[in-house]
């Protein structure tokens, strides 16, 4: 029993000490952003595009076909009201609050956040982080802080896209497909859909964004650095992330309300 | 004020244990300010770790290292950024950047710590890469070398900066023997020309010996032997005799700690 009670106590511990590590670590990376915002920005730039840009073709394919599949489901349901007209307001809701944000993180988390937890924890496992230290060249900013600022500056972007190609999803299935009218599907949309609506989405991929990327930069920085720990922390970074962005999208969803 | 004394590094009472492992205690040794200073020892026996105590990678439990008469451990990071300019280091593996080509890991130093026009750091860089054999590869990736030449490359960036102290962890695993002939001779030849300090861990007692001003055999946490390699290879010490020519039997195991062959063999402790 007590052996029970002190093993609970220690994972507690271990946790609560983490948890308090892996915040430190984030204001340990805000301290070294002005810098390399200023004097460093072609390397946030670079890794905009290894972020950003390389996930545009599975972001852009993923909302295509998310679009669409609320195309079909929202006129099956919404037909029986007669209220196919509003399949448009249907669909902009879902992708601009919900699933543009929501899935644009997943699908980051698995695209770029491995990847960046993968190569940074090679980095570590092969020496490069400490010949960096060696050549008085901080790994922390020169390293990790681009990284973490391309995830964040690349991921409402990357959300927009998948909402704006979402719709078009939309619109193909419901106007061309099953031939909603063509005027109703965006007037109504236009109508109904507000700014605040925008700025929720924006504000939760902006959430996201920073989760992804630290959480994905944390576990490559303190990866185990062999080949199997390396591997642990890329599977890490997907598990925690997915977990994350749902968990805090519940709570911007409760905040916003 | 100890600005010319003749001892550049000073390592005293140092303890270092990680875990319940004791790897050092009371470890105590000089390096000389211009002078080639090779750590030798049985494997395990932390020289890798004690260069990163030397270069406060990692921080000593007990015991200090003085630096030109400071102590590393009292220094800020600014300050200890500020000393590590001084030091160049070739790691084991090379640890080149991946994502860089030969040329910009080579420039990489120059880039991050001075404002020298592009035309210059070519030259810089192009030169170093000259002496180290490997001008030719300068726009090749690190992963389309070989590890001998990974390790050229290297040392052609721990020097771009001029730095007054060179380490080089296992600087001759891996390079074939003519390569070997030539970095040994680059290596004396810039303790002679420029007065380099160096600091070389090694195994390889026949090339430490043509190279090395002063040895330290480390075994057991502590500093068992010390002097030239000449002098080392007529001590009288067991150990010492066992390690500079190479014996099984000594007093230092060749085997891991064990339980007795016969009755591992024999299955007794199994069943």
């Amino acid at each position: 029993m007590i052996r029970i009670i002190r093993d609970l106590y220690d994972t507690g511990s271990e946790f609560v000490r983490t948890f308090g590590a892996f915040q430190l670590f984030f204001l340990r990376l805000l301290s070294h952003t002005p810098r390399i915002v200023v004097t460093r920005f072609d390397l946030v730039v670079n890794q905009v595009f290894n972020s950003g840009a390389l996930s545009l073709v599975i972001i852009m394919i993923s909302g295509l076909f998310v679009g669409g599949v609320l195309g079909l489901q929202g006129y099956a349901n919404l037909a029986r009201f007669n209220a196919e007209d509003s399949i448009g307001v249907f669909a902009a809701f879902g992708l601009v609050k919900e699933l543009g944000p929501v899935i644009t993180a997943l699908l980051f988390a698995g695209r770029a956040g491995t990847a960046l937890a993968s190569e940074i924890g090679l980095m570590k496992a092969t020496d490069q982080l400490s010949a960096m230290e060696m050549m008085a060249v901080n790994p922390v900013s020169r390293v990790l802080v681009p990284r973490f600022l391309g995830g964040v500056i690349a991921m409402p972007f990357l959300a927009a896209i998948f909402s704006m190609v979402g719709l078009l999803g939309t619109h193909l299935v419901a106007v061309e497909l099953l031939s909603v009218d063509v005027g109703a599907f965006w007037q109504q949309m236009q109508m109904t859909v507000d700014i605040d609506d925008i700025n929720e989405g924006i504000i939760k991929s902006v959430v996201f964004g920073v989760l992804a990327s630290h959480i994905a930069v944390w576990e490559g920085y303190n990866a185990i650095p062999t080949a199997e720990g390396v591997g642990r922390a890329t599977t890490r970074t997907v598990v925690i992330t997915a977990i994350a962005v749902l968990v805090f999208d519940f709570v911007i969803t409760a905040l916003m309300l | 004020m100890n600005q010319h004394s003749d001892n550049l590094i000073e390592v005293k009472n140092l303890k270092y244990s990680r875990g319940p492992r004791v790897i050092f205690e009371g470890m105590n040794l000089v390096i000389k300010r211009g002078e080639i200073t090779a750590f030798m020892g049985p494997s395990g026996t932390g020289k890798t770790t004690l260069l990163r105590l030397i270069t406060r990678q990692l921080v000593p439990q007990q015991g200090c290292i003085l630096v030109d008469g400071v102590d590393i451990a009292t220094l800020s990071i600014a300050e200890l950024y500020q000393l590590r300019q001084r030091f160049g280091m070739l790691f084991q593996n090379g640890a080149l950047l991946t994502d860089l080509s030969v040329f910009e890991n080579v420039a990489f130093p120059l880039r991050e710590h001075t404002k020298l026009t592009n035309r210059l750091i070519r030259h810089v860089v192009l030169t170093k890469l000259h002496a180290v054999g490997l001008r030719g590869a300068a726009d090749m990736m690190p992963a389309q070398l070989s590890g001998g030449m990974a390790r050229r490359v290297a040392l052609a960036r721990a020097m771009v900066m001029d730095p007054e102290i060179l380490i080089y962890d296992e600087p001759f695993v891996g390079l074939d023997p003519i390569s070997m002939g030539v970095i040994v001779r680059l290596v004396r030849r810039m303790n002679d020309a420029l007065g380099i300090t160096s600091i070389i861990v090694s195994h390889d007692v026949a090339e430490i010996a043509t190279v090395a001003d002063r040895s330290f055999l480390i075994s057991d946490g502590k500093v068992a032997a010390s002097g030239s390699p000449g002098e080392l290879r007529v001590a009288e010490s067991a150990l010492v005799r066992q390690f500079m020519h190479g014996m099984a039997d000594g007093p230092v195991a060749f085997h891991y700690e064990a339980p007795d062959y016969a009755e591992q063999l024999l299955g007794r402790d199994a069943e």
